[in-house]
Formats: structure tokens, sequence, C-alpha cells
């Protein structure tokens, strides 16, 4: 189009290109920047801030209480019970699901038909909105008239009360929080089966190896890698479950399925301590940012990136 | 050989089983929405001997659903189309421009995939307040119209498009945004479709920001108007599943639209092979 322009390969130093090209690039990385500087970067930074102060959000002055908002949630029944309860989501959602995950892959990296069609039905439950999932699930959960208790009743189990018993009101969210995960599991387990070499399995079998012992010995080791990225990202995931709490129990009965971010939703948003709620969101980073370098170290996913 | 078989039907028992347990609460929210509000009593998911299609239309004229559609059509249009096209850009500048500060600043960049949403959320709330944005499209759409996870995808896909298309380009004088826009965006169809689809979802799944940064029913999205409609209407389940279906629904058919794209987009990112 523009012939008179000069030629870009012609060898300028290496530098004096790259000033040049400084404007283009901003142009393709403007929109991206200010939109990542002012709410992801600078919120990060600002949140750490705040959970320093006591702050309701609407006076125009703050109090400086320096690590107050830390000390007050290390000594909080609430934050420690909400720690647990958020531990034993995360924990209970990616075993299950985990476990689960890899049966239903294994059986279906075999040759058999319907493959697609189980995949999809399988994964269904991971792009259903998770609020409509939570609705759903709260009335499956009815002691009396919910599907779950009449399918328990069918083989003769008196099933609980599910959501209002404190009990096993987190065994419910469990479960939910378990169904919308597996068939993710699924997905990628099976994708790293399919990468699998079938020689591995020929060997096994001639040195008489049982279907088990070549699921133990050659399959899960091989495995590993997926196995460590999907507990990592689940339990990522997990650890910020809010949708699914909001909508079943609201962080009840008694606290029973308080997770994190309903906690820290609870603080800042209805109680509005925007200075304590932004003491709980570090924790949380914390945790998670640890989850994160552990990855990091085990994949060494950074080198690639 | 006969063993075989028996394996077989072993496995399909069981993947039924699970199918079954996937599946169920869908099966029964559609019986249940079919329903006339007194016949609950009917087996849980055995289709209704009598079909109800009132109840769709009652749950619909119940709340104001085609406002929520409409605030959700907005934000799920504007999200998929913005953070398709400005991640692009920003994946593009990364992948083949070459500028001083761009690996600190990709470094950066993927250091906002692990920040956790809820930590953003108190002061991104201030922020859209302090512009005046609470109640408005701005406020659900401007914050997330870029997204770090895309601008890897595209990253990783445009490093792998041959160089000698574009400097072929750029000897016959094309600016760079002509080699972005005319070749390099044409060549990537399954990586645009792929983060559309992404984006898609997870703006009409979205709940915790709507529900924060809107106030009036005017301006809630489906999601934050199911669950506020829960509330009232709880004891109503057959209008409750209808309205579950309804919100569902957009969600279901992009994802069995486009489930191949999608799934292959999952895979290829959960894996670093």
């Amino acid at each position: 189009m523009h012939a008179s322009r000069p030629l870009p390969l012609s060898r300028s130093p290496r530098r004096a290109r790259e000033a040049r090209s400084w404007p283009t690039a901003l142009l393709f990385l403007l929109p991206a920047i200010v939109i990542l500087g002012t709410f992801n970067v600078y919120p990060a930074l600002y949140s750490l801030y705040l959970s320093f102060f006591e702050w309701n959000g609407f006076t125009p002055n703050r109090d400086w209480v320096g690590g107050g908002n830390y000390a007050q949630l290390v000594t909080s029944p609430e934050f420690w019970n909400s720690l647990k309860v958020t531990a034993l989501y995360a924990g209970g959602v990616t075993l299950a699901s985990l476990a689960l995950g890899l049966l239903v892959a294994v059986l279906l990296n075999q040759p058999i038909r319907g493959r697609t069609f189980y995949r999809v039905l399988y994964f269904l439950p991971v792009i259903t909105p998770t609020v409509a999932a939570g609705v759903v699930w709260k009335y499956l959960f009815d002691p009396t008239q919910g599907a779950v208790n009449n399918l328990l009743g069918s083989i003769g189990i008196h099933g609980p009360n599910w959501l209002v018993d404190p009990k096993w009101a987190l065994l419910a969210v469990i479960i939910v929080g378990v169904w919308k995960r597996v068939g993710f599991n699924v997905v990628v387990y099976l994708a790293a089966l399919q990468g699998v070499p079938r020689a591995y399995y020929e060997a096994a079998q001639i040195d008489g190896a049982t279907p088990w012992q070549q699921l133990r010995y050659v399959t899960v080791p091989l495995l590993a890698p997926t196995t460590f990225f999907l507990v990592i990202t689940s339990l990522i995931e997990a650890f910020q479950v809010f949708d699914l709490v909001y909508v079943m129990t609201a962080g009840g009965p008694l606290g029973a399925t308080d997770v994190f971010g309903f906690y820290l939703y609870r603080e800042g948003f209805k109680y509005s301590q925007l200075g304590f709620a932004s003491a709980i969101a570090y924790v949380m980073f914390a945790l998670i940012f640890l989850a994160t370098v552990v990855q990091f170290r085990f994949t060494r996913g950074g080198q690639d990136a | 050989m006969r063993r075989l078989r028996w394996t077989t039907l072993l496995t399909h028992v069981v993947l039924l089983f699970g199918a079954f347990l996937a599946a169920m609460p869908f099966l029964w929210v559609i019986t249940t929405s079919l329903k006339p509000n007194g016949a609950l009593y009917q087996p849980p998911l055995l289709l209704p001997t009598h079909f109800e299609w009132e109840n769709y239309r009652k749950a619909w004229e119940a709340a104001p659903f085609p406002r929520f559609f409409l605030n959700s059509a907005v934000m799920t249009v504007a999200l998929t189309v913005l953070q398709t096209l400005l991640s692009a850009m920003a994946g593009y500048a990364f992948a083949r421009l070459r500028f001083p500060g761009r690996n600190l600043l990709f470094f950066i960049v993927l250091g906002t995939l692990m920040i956790p949403f809820p930590v953003t959320l108190i002061p991104n709330f201030l922020t859209v307040n302090a512009l005046g944005w609470v109640d408005t499209y701005q406020a659900l759409i401007i914050p997330r119209a870029v997204s770090a996870f895309a601008i890897f995808l595209f990253r990783q896909f445009f490093l792998s498009i041959p160089k000698e298309l574009e400097e072929a380009a750029r000897i016959d004088g094309a600016s760079p945004f002509t080699i972005f826009w005319r070749i390099v965006l044409p060549l990537s169809t399954p990586v645009l479709a792929a983060s559309a689809i992404f984006s898609f979802l997870f703006a009409w799944n979205d709940f915790l920001w709507p529900l924060i940064v809107t106030n009036s029913t005017e301006m809630r999205t489906v999601q934050v108007g199911l669950a506020t409609f829960q509330g009232q209407y709880g004891i109503f389940w057959t209008l409750l599943c209808a309205a579950t279906v309804i919100v569902t629904l957009p969600a279901l058919l992009a994802f069995l639209a486009a489930q191949r794209r999608f799934i292959e987009g999952i895979t290829s990112t959960g894996l670093k092979e």
C-alpha cells in the first residue's frame, strides 16, 4: 500500500527498532493496560491498604488500625469456623470430584460407543449457571418433597433434613459442588489419557498385569501432572465459592456453610466493615497465592508461558 | 470375547448411572416446570399427566424477566465482543511486537490471574461508586472488558502462526493494524471462537459482581433476578422451575452449539504439554 515506507526488515539497530514500535504497541495494549491496571492491579494493592483501616465506606475519615483487623480476625470464632467450613468444602469437592472424574474418564477411554454423548452429558453441569444449579438443588434437597429424599426413600433410606440440619447442610452443598465439577475433571483426564501410548498397556498385559494393576501402576502415575493441575485449580476455585452458598443456605444453618466468600460478602456489604472485609480478602489471597506458588514449583508452568 | 462383552456392559451400566446423576436435576426441573402447581405428588422425574405450559408465561410475567434478559443480553454481548477483541490485540502485541518492558508487562498480566476475584471486589465497588456508575451498564461491562486469561490464550496461539505471512505483508507496506485485522485474525478462528464461548458463558452465568453493582430491579441481570425470584416465589415450585429453565437455556444452547470448540479450549489450556 505505502510502497515508499522504509523496509522494516532492514538492519536498524535493535534498540532503535524497539523504540519505534512503542507507539504501535501502545495502540494494541492501551485498553488492556488501562482496564487490568484499574480493575485488577490497583484494587489488589488498594485492598491490602484498606485492610489496615477501620472504615464503613461512607464516612470521609477512616481510622488507621494497623494490624488490628487481622488481630480481630484471628481471635474471632467466626473466622476459624469459616476457615474450617471452607477447607472442608474445598477438600471434599476436590477429592470426590477427582476420584469420580478419574473413574469416568478411565471408563470412557475404552473403545465404547457413545463417548461424545456421555462426555457432553457429564459436562452439562459445568456450564450450568451456578445460581440456577443452586436453586434447583435447594429444592431437590427438600426433606419431604425433594427428589433426593424421594430417591433415598425408594431404596428404604430415610433421608435427613438436608439444608436445615447443621450436621448435613455442608455435605449437601459439597454434593452440588462435586456435581458441578466432575465433568471438568472428566474432560481434562480424558484428554490426558488419550495421550498415553497404548504400548504401555500392552507391555503391562504381557507381564500379566490385571486391569486394576494397570490402573494403579501405569495410568495413575502417568496422570500425576494432570492430577496435580486439577487438584490446585479445584482448590483455588472451591476456596472462592460464593453463588452456591448464597442461593442454597446463605451461610446457615448456624454457620454450618459459612464459607470464606460469603463471610467476606457479609462483613463487607451487609455490615459495611470494608477494612475488616479487606483483611478477610487478604487472608484468602495469601492462601491462594501459596497454592499457586506450589503449583508453579511442581509444574514449572512459568517456563513455557 | 464373551468376557469383553460383559465388561462393556458393566461399563455402560456405571456410565449410565453417572449420567443419570448428572442429568437428574435437569430432568427434575423440566418435568416440575410443566406440572400444575397442586400436582407435585406425581412421581418427581416422570412427565406430568397434564402439561402446564402456562407456568412459563406466569413465571415470565411474575418478575420483570424481559428486563433481566435485556440486561444480561447487553452485558453478555458487550463482554464477549470486548474481551475477545481487546484481549486479542494485547495478545498480539505480546506475541509479535517488540517494545521495551514487554516481558515485565506480560508477567504482570499473568500475575493478575492469581488475584482472587473477592480481593478486588471492595476497591472495585468503591471505584465504580466514585465514577457514579452504580446501576449502569458501564459498571457491568467496563471493569471486565479485558480478560487476562484470553490474552494468554491469544498470545499462545499467535506464536504458532508462521511469521513469514506477516513479514510478506509488511514488505508490501501493510501497517501493523492492517496485518492484525486482515491476516492474523482471519487465521485465528479457533481461538476466537474458544475465547468468545468462554466470555459468553462467563458473562451469562455471572452473579456476584452484578449483585453488588446493581441495586434497582431494572438493572438486575438474569442470575440476580433468579436469586431474588427464588426468595419471593420459593413456594411456587412450578414457577420457580420454569424461571430456572428460562435462565439456563441460553447457556446450555451456547454450549451445545459449540461444545467441541469449548472442550478443545479447556483441554488445550488445562494440559500444558
